[in-house]
């Protein structure tokens, strides 16, 4: 049963995302990607992350709506059509598209439970984070304690990228303004 | 080989694929941050798709010890890709609003003619 939900949101989410890029009133487009977010957050969720899936419905499908629909009002909203021809482009996807697929065959299969990922340090977390760490939560004993280190380098990016843009939208404008 | 066991792989570079055309074919700045959006998302999909198993349940222990559980790895490494992925996100949006405040414009083909002085 799984399965299938897990097909039809996968589908869903391609045709969201084709219309998303067709569409050329980006204030739509920027919606559908918000339903696109929503639907990954969904199938996330089928799918045993929710840690990941309530995340995504935040930040990705609350969050950066909200960002682009922001620069949408400084901006403008309508797209012009590309002058170019989309002919070089359809042509570097598709044989990357390929090549990426020749890949795939070698990969184990969908919920293999012998497959590499599931044999080296999972287990170790599965079975001894209660002894060692206490939270019933696995996913969060590994996030900021096994892998703290990793929290710490995330929350440097992020703090990073709001200095960048405090400094491109906020604290240059007004020294320009104090100038003229 | 049955299709099903590697459905969401092909998926994953569909998507992947879509992402990727908008980033190089498309003008508008807007919609190129759309499409490193898709293409992200897809990568998540990925690793969430490989951490699956069978039965499992959500990694959030329980005092039933029969219970098999979800590779909780690839949920940590996606989540902390997420918030990440927020952040750059609003970095290019930021360099958008300004390139717009520079240039009056968001499609790279004018920026270009701006830039070359051949308007």
């Amino acid at each position: 049963m799984s399965v299938v939900i897990d097909i039809l949101l996968l589908g869903l989410m391609g045709i969201t995302a084709i219309a998303a890029i067709r569409m050329k009133n980006l204030f739509a487009a920027v919606m559908l990607t918000g339903i696109y977010s929503l639907l990954s957050a969904l199938w996330f969720l089928i799918l045993d992350a929710a840690d990941v899936s309530f995340t995504e419905a935040a930040v990705g499908a609350g969050f950066s709506t909200v960002l682009m629909l922001s620069t949408l009002t400084l901006t403008r909203s309508a797209e012009k059509p590309s002058r170019h021809s989309p002919i070089l482009p359809l042509f570097v996807v598709v044989v990357t598209g390929a090549i990426l697929v020749y890949a795939t065959l070698d990969m184990p299969g969908f919920a293999d439970p012998e497959a590499p990922i599931h044999t080296h340090v999972a287990p170790h977390y599965i079975e001894k984070s209660e002894a060692e760490i206490g939270v019933p939560n696995i996913v969060t004993s590994v996030l900021a304690s096994y892998r703290g280190f990793d929290t710490l380098g995330e929350t440097t990016v992020i703090f990073t990228a709001g200095v960048g843009v405090l400094l491109l939208l906020g604290i240059g404008r007004r020294r320009e303004d104090g100038d003229e | 080989m049955n299709w099903i066991e590697h459905y969401n792989y092909w998926m994953v570079i569909l998507l992947m694929m879509l992402g990727f055309y908008t980033i190089i074919a498309r003008g508008n700045l807007v919609k190129k941050i759309i499409g490193l959006n898709i293409f992200q998302t897809s990568v998540f999909i990925l690793f969430i798709s490989m951490g699956k198993i069978p039965g499992g349940v959500a990694p959030i222990l329980r005092d039933d010890p029969t219970t098999v559980y979800s590779n909780p790895l690839p949920h940590v490494l996606i989540l902390t890709a997420i918030v990440v992925g927020v952040a750059t996100t609003a970095l290019a949006l930021a360099l958008v609003v300004r390139i717009n405040e520079a240039y009056g414009t968001i499609e790279e083909d004018d920026i270009h003619d701006l830039d070359t002085g051949s308007l």
